[in-house]
Protein backbone atom coordinates (compact mmCIF):
# COMPACT_ATOMS: atom_id res chain seq x y z
CA UNK A 1 0.00 0.00 0.00
CA UNK A 2 2.82 2.39 0.88
CA UNK A 3 4.32 1.72 -2.54
CA UNK A 4 1.02 2.69 -4.21
CA UNK A 5 0.71 6.03 -2.41
CA UNK A 6 4.39 6.84 -1.90
CA UNK A 7 5.63 8.71 1.17
CA UNK A 8 3.21 10.38 3.62
CA UNK A 9 5.19 13.57 3.06
CA UNK A 10 4.30 13.57 -0.68
CA UNK A 11 0.61 13.16 0.19
CA UNK A 12 0.82 16.05 2.64
CA UNK A 13 2.33 18.21 -0.12
CA UNK A 14 -0.52 17.13 -2.44
CA UNK A 15 -3.09 18.38 0.06
CA UNK A 16 -1.25 21.58 1.07
CA UNK A 17 0.13 22.66 -2.32
CA UNK A 18 -2.48 21.11 -4.65
CA UNK A 19 -5.87 20.52 -3.05
CA UNK A 20 -6.22 23.48 -0.67
CA UNK A 21 -4.93 26.35 -2.90
CA UNK A 22 -7.21 25.08 -5.70
CA UNK A 23 -10.32 24.23 -3.65
CA UNK A 24 -10.35 27.54 -1.76
CA UNK A 25 -11.65 29.32 -4.90
CA UNK A 26 -14.48 26.84 -5.34
CA UNK A 27 -15.52 27.21 -1.70
CA UNK A 28 -15.27 31.01 -1.94
CA UNK A 29 -17.57 30.76 -4.98
CA UNK A 30 -19.99 28.63 -2.93
CA UNK A 31 -19.94 31.18 -0.12
CA UNK A 32 -20.79 34.09 -2.42
CA UNK A 33 -22.72 32.27 -5.15
CA UNK A 34 -25.26 30.45 -2.98
CA UNK A 35 -26.99 33.75 -2.23
CA UNK A 36 -27.29 35.00 -5.83
CA UNK A 37 -30.56 34.62 -7.78
CA UNK A 38 -30.62 33.10 -11.27
CA UNK A 39 -32.09 36.15 -12.99
CA UNK A 40 -29.83 38.62 -11.21
CA UNK A 41 -27.93 41.20 -13.26
CA UNK A 42 -24.64 40.61 -11.40
CA UNK A 43 -24.62 37.08 -12.86
CA UNK A 44 -24.38 38.50 -16.39
CA UNK A 45 -21.17 40.27 -15.32
CA UNK A 46 -19.80 37.23 -13.43
CA UNK A 47 -20.43 35.01 -16.45
CA UNK A 48 -18.74 37.49 -18.78
CA UNK A 49 -15.69 37.56 -16.46
CA UNK A 50 -15.63 33.73 -16.25
CA UNK A 51 -15.80 33.52 -20.06
CA UNK A 52 -13.05 36.13 -20.51
CA UNK A 53 -10.73 34.42 -17.97
CA UNK A 54 -11.25 31.16 -19.84
CA UNK A 55 -10.45 32.99 -23.10
CA UNK A 56 -7.21 34.11 -21.40
CA UNK A 57 -6.36 30.48 -20.53
CA UNK A 58 -6.95 29.50 -24.19
CA UNK A 59 -4.83 32.42 -25.48
CA UNK A 60 -2.03 31.62 -23.02
CA UNK A 61 -1.68 28.02 -24.22
CA UNK A 62 -1.57 29.21 -27.86
CA UNK A 63 0.76 32.19 -27.36
CA UNK A 64 3.06 30.66 -24.71
CA UNK A 65 2.72 26.93 -25.58
CA UNK A 66 3.80 24.41 -22.91
CA UNK A 67 5.98 21.31 -23.42
CA UNK A 68 5.67 19.44 -26.70
CA UNK A 69 3.31 22.04 -28.18
CA UNK A 70 6.20 24.52 -28.22
CA UNK A 71 7.78 22.35 -30.93
CA UNK A 72 4.87 23.14 -33.29
CA UNK A 73 5.41 26.31 -35.40
CA UNK A 74 3.18 29.31 -34.54
CA UNK A 75 1.36 29.31 -37.88
CA UNK A 76 0.44 25.64 -37.51
CA UNK A 77 -0.92 26.10 -33.96
CA UNK A 78 -3.05 29.10 -34.93
CA UNK A 79 -4.03 27.49 -38.25
CA UNK A 80 -5.20 24.28 -36.54
CA UNK A 81 -7.37 26.21 -34.05
CA UNK A 82 -8.76 28.46 -36.83
CA UNK A 83 -9.61 25.40 -38.96
CA UNK A 84 -11.30 23.76 -35.96
CA UNK A 85 -13.35 26.89 -35.33
CA UNK A 86 -14.33 27.18 -39.01
CA UNK A 87 -15.50 23.54 -39.07
CA UNK A 88 -17.42 24.12 -35.81
CA UNK A 89 -19.32 27.01 -37.45
CA UNK A 90 -19.90 25.10 -40.72
CA UNK A 91 -21.36 22.09 -38.89
CA UNK A 92 -23.87 24.14 -36.88
CA UNK A 93 -21.70 24.24 -33.77
CA UNK A 94 -20.53 20.64 -33.53
CA UNK A 95 -17.68 20.57 -30.97
CA UNK A 96 -16.77 17.08 -32.14
CA UNK A 97 -16.30 18.11 -35.80
CA UNK A 98 -14.31 21.17 -34.72
CA UNK A 99 -11.97 19.32 -32.36
CA UNK A 100 -11.34 16.48 -34.84
CA UNK A 101 -10.59 18.88 -37.75
CA UNK A 102 -8.24 20.98 -35.63
CA UNK A 103 -6.34 17.89 -34.49
CA UNK A 104 -6.14 16.50 -38.05
CA UNK A 105 -4.62 19.78 -39.29
CA UNK A 106 -2.06 19.73 -36.46
CA UNK A 107 -1.06 16.10 -37.03
CA UNK A 108 -1.01 16.45 -40.84
CA UNK A 109 1.09 19.62 -40.57
CA UNK A 110 3.57 18.01 -38.16
CA UNK A 111 3.82 14.93 -40.37
CA UNK A 112 4.35 17.07 -43.50
CA UNK A 113 7.05 19.11 -41.76
CA UNK A 114 8.71 15.83 -40.78
CA UNK B 1 -29.16 9.67 -25.86
CA UNK B 2 -32.00 11.96 -24.73
CA UNK B 3 -33.07 12.77 -21.19
CA UNK B 4 -36.70 12.02 -20.24
CA UNK B 5 -39.14 14.98 -20.52
CA UNK B 6 -39.30 17.35 -17.54
CA UNK B 7 -42.67 16.00 -16.33
CA UNK B 8 -41.68 12.32 -16.65
CA UNK B 9 -42.18 10.17 -13.49
CA UNK B 10 -38.60 8.99 -14.01
CA UNK B 11 -37.42 12.20 -12.32
CA UNK B 12 -39.34 11.33 -9.11
CA UNK B 13 -36.39 9.40 -7.68
CA UNK B 14 -33.12 11.23 -6.88
CA UNK B 15 -31.25 7.97 -7.58
CA UNK B 16 -32.65 7.85 -11.13
CA UNK B 17 -31.60 11.50 -11.54
CA UNK B 18 -28.09 10.57 -10.35
CA UNK B 19 -28.04 7.69 -12.86
CA UNK B 20 -29.14 10.02 -15.68
CA UNK B 21 -26.28 12.30 -14.67
CA UNK B 22 -23.77 9.43 -14.85
CA UNK B 23 -25.04 8.32 -18.27
CA UNK B 24 -24.90 11.88 -19.61
CA UNK B 25 -21.11 11.47 -19.50
CA UNK B 26 -21.56 9.53 -22.76
CA UNK B 27 -23.47 12.40 -24.40
CA UNK B 28 -20.57 14.84 -24.72
CA UNK B 29 -17.37 14.84 -26.72
CA UNK B 30 -15.77 16.74 -23.84
CA UNK B 31 -15.54 13.38 -22.03
CA UNK B 32 -13.12 12.21 -24.76
CA UNK B 33 -11.16 15.44 -24.43
CA UNK B 34 -10.89 14.90 -20.65
CA UNK B 35 -9.86 11.28 -21.19
CA UNK B 36 -6.99 12.30 -23.47
CA UNK B 37 -5.97 15.15 -21.16
CA UNK B 38 -5.80 12.80 -18.15
CA UNK B 39 -3.83 10.23 -20.17
CA UNK B 40 -1.33 13.07 -20.54
CA UNK B 41 -1.45 13.92 -16.81
CA UNK B 42 -0.91 10.26 -15.85
CA UNK B 43 2.09 10.06 -18.21
CA UNK B 44 3.50 13.36 -16.90
CA UNK B 45 3.22 12.11 -13.28
CA UNK B 46 5.00 8.88 -14.20
CA UNK B 47 7.82 10.75 -15.94
CA UNK B 48 8.13 13.11 -12.95
CA UNK B 49 8.38 10.05 -10.61
CA UNK B 50 5.22 10.48 -8.58
CA UNK B 51 3.40 7.36 -7.34
CA UNK B 52 0.22 6.17 -9.05
CA UNK B 53 -1.74 6.65 -5.81
CA UNK B 54 -0.50 10.23 -5.56
CA UNK B 55 -1.59 11.21 -9.08
CA UNK B 56 -4.97 9.46 -8.66
CA UNK B 57 -5.38 11.41 -5.42
CA UNK B 58 -4.63 14.63 -7.31
CA UNK B 59 -7.30 13.80 -9.92
CA UNK B 60 -9.85 13.14 -7.17
CA UNK B 61 -8.97 16.08 -4.90
CA UNK B 62 -7.74 18.81 -7.26
CA UNK B 63 -9.97 17.92 -10.23
CA UNK B 64 -8.69 20.68 -12.53
CA UNK B 65 -6.38 19.74 -15.41
CA UNK B 66 -4.31 22.94 -15.60
CA UNK B 67 -3.74 23.00 -11.80
CA UNK B 68 -2.61 19.36 -11.81
CA UNK B 69 -0.18 19.95 -14.70
CA UNK B 70 1.24 22.96 -12.84
CA UNK B 71 1.48 21.05 -9.55
CA UNK B 72 3.26 18.06 -11.10
CA UNK B 73 5.63 20.09 -13.26
CA UNK B 74 6.61 22.61 -10.55
CA UNK B 75 7.15 19.96 -7.83
CA UNK B 76 8.83 17.67 -10.40
CA UNK B 77 11.30 20.40 -11.34
CA UNK B 78 12.35 20.75 -7.68
CA UNK B 79 10.33 23.83 -6.66
CA UNK B 80 9.24 24.15 -3.03
CA UNK B 81 5.68 23.34 -1.92
CA UNK B 82 5.07 27.06 -1.29
CA UNK B 83 6.05 27.97 -4.88
CA UNK B 84 3.81 25.21 -6.22
CA UNK B 85 0.89 26.32 -4.02
CA UNK B 86 1.15 29.90 -5.32
CA UNK B 87 1.23 28.78 -8.96
CA UNK B 88 -1.75 26.46 -8.38
CA UNK B 89 -3.87 29.08 -6.62
CA UNK B 90 -3.27 31.66 -9.36
CA UNK B 91 -4.42 29.14 -11.98
CA UNK B 92 -7.51 28.29 -9.90
CA UNK B 93 -8.95 31.81 -9.61
CA UNK B 94 -11.07 31.13 -12.71
CA UNK B 95 -13.05 28.56 -10.70
CA UNK B 96 -14.52 31.32 -8.54
CA UNK B 97 -16.66 33.09 -11.20
CA UNK B 98 -17.59 29.69 -12.68
CA UNK B 99 -18.99 28.47 -9.36
CA UNK B 100 -20.79 31.75 -8.67
CA UNK B 101 -22.43 31.73 -12.11
CA UNK B 102 -23.51 28.08 -12.20
CA UNK B 103 -24.76 27.44 -8.63
CA UNK B 104 -27.94 29.53 -9.01
CA UNK B 105 -29.06 27.02 -11.69
CA UNK B 106 -28.97 24.21 -9.11
CA UNK B 107 -30.64 25.63 -6.06
CA UNK B 108 -34.24 25.76 -4.90
CA UNK B 109 -35.55 27.97 -2.09
CA UNK B 110 -34.96 25.02 0.30
CA UNK B 111 -31.33 24.42 -0.71
CA UNK B 112 -28.71 24.98 2.01
CA UNK B 113 -25.06 25.73 1.31
CA UNK B 114 -23.91 22.34 2.61
CA UNK B 115 -26.09 20.58 0.00
CA UNK B 116 -24.00 22.24 -2.71
CA UNK B 117 -20.49 21.40 -1.38
CA UNK B 118 -19.94 18.24 -3.46
CA UNK B 119 -21.47 19.74 -6.62
CA UNK B 120 -19.18 22.76 -6.13
CA UNK B 121 -16.14 20.50 -5.88
CA UNK B 122 -16.97 18.98 -9.29
CA UNK B 123 -17.13 22.35 -11.06
CA UNK B 124 -14.38 22.85 -13.62
CA UNK B 125 -14.64 23.89 -17.27
CA UNK B 126 -16.35 20.71 -18.48
CA UNK B 127 -19.00 20.64 -15.78
CA UNK B 128 -19.56 24.40 -16.10
CA UNK B 129 -20.28 24.09 -19.83
CA UNK B 130 -22.34 20.91 -19.51
CA UNK B 131 -24.47 22.33 -16.68
CA UNK B 132 -25.54 25.20 -18.92
CA UNK B 133 -26.42 22.70 -21.65
CA UNK B 134 -28.06 19.95 -19.57
CA UNK B 135 -29.57 21.45 -16.40
CA UNK B 136 -32.44 23.23 -18.22
CA UNK B 137 -33.58 19.73 -19.26
CA UNK B 138 -33.63 18.51 -15.62
CA UNK B 139 -36.39 19.39 -13.09
CA UNK B 140 -35.01 21.94 -10.63
CA UNK B 141 -35.38 19.78 -7.51
CA UNK B 142 -33.30 16.99 -9.13
CA UNK B 143 -30.47 19.14 -10.47
CA UNK B 144 -28.08 18.59 -7.54
CA UNK B 145 -28.49 14.79 -7.75
CA UNK B 146 -28.01 14.98 -11.53
CA UNK B 147 -24.84 17.07 -11.13
CA UNK B 148 -23.48 14.59 -8.55
CA UNK B 149 -24.00 11.81 -11.10
CA UNK B 150 -22.36 13.76 -13.91
CA UNK B 151 -19.42 14.71 -11.66
CA UNK B 152 -18.89 11.16 -10.34
CA UNK B 153 -19.06 9.80 -13.91
CA UNK B 154 -16.48 12.27 -15.23
CA UNK B 155 -14.11 11.76 -12.26
CA UNK B 156 -14.31 7.96 -12.75
CA UNK B 157 -13.49 8.26 -16.47
CA UNK B 158 -10.53 10.53 -15.61
CA UNK B 159 -9.21 8.21 -12.87
CA UNK B 160 -9.19 5.39 -15.45
CA UNK B 161 -7.44 7.65 -17.98
CA UNK B 162 -4.88 8.73 -15.35
CA UNK B 163 -4.09 5.05 -14.63
CA UNK B 164 -3.73 4.22 -18.37
CA UNK B 165 -1.53 7.26 -18.96
CA UNK B 166 0.66 6.31 -15.98
CA UNK B 167 1.05 2.74 -17.24
CA UNK B 168 1.65 3.70 -20.89
CA UNK B 169 3.91 6.70 -20.26
CA UNK B 170 7.04 5.28 -21.85
CA UNK B 171 5.15 4.10 -24.95
CA UNK B 172 3.43 7.36 -25.96
CA UNK B 173 4.89 8.95 -29.13
CA UNK B 174 6.02 12.64 -28.89
CA UNK B 175 3.50 13.71 -31.58
CA UNK B 176 0.74 12.45 -29.28
CA UNK B 177 1.93 14.80 -26.53
CA UNK B 178 1.56 17.85 -28.82
CA UNK B 179 -1.89 16.67 -29.95
CA UNK B 180 -3.06 16.27 -26.32
CA UNK B 181 -1.82 19.73 -25.40
CA UNK B 182 -3.75 21.28 -28.30
CA UNK B 183 -6.96 19.57 -27.14
CA UNK B 184 -7.39 21.89 -24.15
CA UNK B 185 -7.45 25.24 -26.03
CA UNK B 186 -9.45 23.76 -28.92
CA UNK B 187 -12.13 22.18 -26.72
CA UNK B 188 -12.25 25.15 -24.30
CA UNK B 189 -12.69 27.57 -27.23
CA UNK B 190 -15.45 25.61 -28.96
CA UNK B 191 -17.36 24.73 -25.81
CA UNK B 192 -17.22 28.32 -24.57
CA UNK B 193 -18.37 29.52 -28.00
CA UNK B 194 -21.32 27.11 -27.87
CA UNK B 195 -22.08 28.31 -24.33
CA UNK B 196 -22.54 31.95 -25.41
CA UNK B 197 -26.12 33.09 -24.78
CA UNK B 198 -25.91 36.86 -24.89
CA UNK B 199 -23.91 39.50 -26.71
CA UNK B 200 -21.91 39.99 -23.48
CA UNK B 201 -20.70 36.36 -23.62
CA UNK B 202 -19.58 36.61 -27.26
CA UNK B 203 -17.80 39.91 -26.57
CA UNK B 204 -16.16 38.50 -23.41
CA UNK B 205 -14.76 35.60 -25.44
CA UNK B 206 -13.43 37.76 -28.29
CA UNK B 207 -12.07 40.52 -26.02
CA UNK B 208 -10.55 37.96 -23.62
CA UNK B 209 -8.71 36.22 -26.48
CA UNK B 210 -7.35 39.49 -27.89
CA UNK B 211 -6.54 41.23 -24.60
CA UNK B 212 -4.45 38.43 -23.06
CA UNK B 213 -1.50 38.66 -25.53
CA UNK B 214 -1.27 42.40 -24.76
CA UNK B 215 -1.54 42.06 -20.97
CA UNK B 216 0.95 39.16 -20.95
CA UNK B 217 3.69 41.59 -22.03
CA UNK B 218 3.42 43.13 -18.55
CA UNK B 219 4.52 39.83 -16.92
CA UNK B 220 2.57 40.51 -13.73
CA UNK B 221 2.07 36.85 -12.77
CA UNK B 222 -1.71 37.43 -12.72
CA UNK B 223 -2.01 38.40 -16.42
CA UNK B 224 -5.00 36.10 -16.97
CA UNK B 225 -6.86 37.65 -14.08
CA UNK B 226 -6.20 41.22 -15.27
CA UNK B 227 -7.17 40.53 -18.90
CA UNK B 228 -10.18 38.45 -17.81
CA UNK B 229 -11.69 40.98 -15.41
CA UNK B 230 -11.04 43.84 -17.86
CA UNK B 231 -12.46 42.05 -20.93
CA UNK B 232 -15.42 40.67 -18.96
CA UNK B 233 -16.28 44.08 -17.52
CA UNK B 234 -16.01 45.73 -20.96
CA UNK B 235 -18.35 43.10 -22.37
CA UNK B 236 -20.77 43.65 -19.50
CA UNK B 237 -20.55 47.43 -20.09
CA UNK B 238 -21.75 46.94 -23.68
CA UNK B 239 -24.62 44.74 -22.45
CA UNK B 240 -25.59 47.35 -19.82
CA UNK B 241 -25.45 50.19 -22.36
CA UNK B 242 -27.61 48.27 -24.87
CA UNK B 243 -30.22 47.42 -22.20
CA UNK B 244 -30.38 51.07 -21.19
CA UNK B 245 -30.73 52.23 -24.81
CA UNK B 246 -33.59 49.75 -25.24
CA UNK B 247 -35.47 50.84 -22.10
Amino acid sequence: MSEFFGSPHALLVLVLAGFLPNEIWRMAGLWFGAGVDEGSEVLVWVRAVATAILAGVIAQILVQPPGALAGVPDWLRYGAVAAGFAMFMLTRRSIFAGVVSGEIILLAGKWWLG
Amino acid sequence: MALPPLDSPQWKSPFRAFAWGVSSVASTVLTLVLFATYLGIGALAHDSQFSLGWVLGSTLLVWAGPAQIILISTLGSGATAVQAAIAVTVSAIRLFPMVVSVLPLMKTPKTRRRHLVLATHFIAVTLWVECYRLLPKVPRERRIAFTHGLGCGLVTVCMIATTFGYALAAKLPPLFAAAILLLTPLAFLLSTARNCRQISDVLALVLGLSLFPLVSMLHTGVDILISGVTAGSMAYGVHWWRERARA
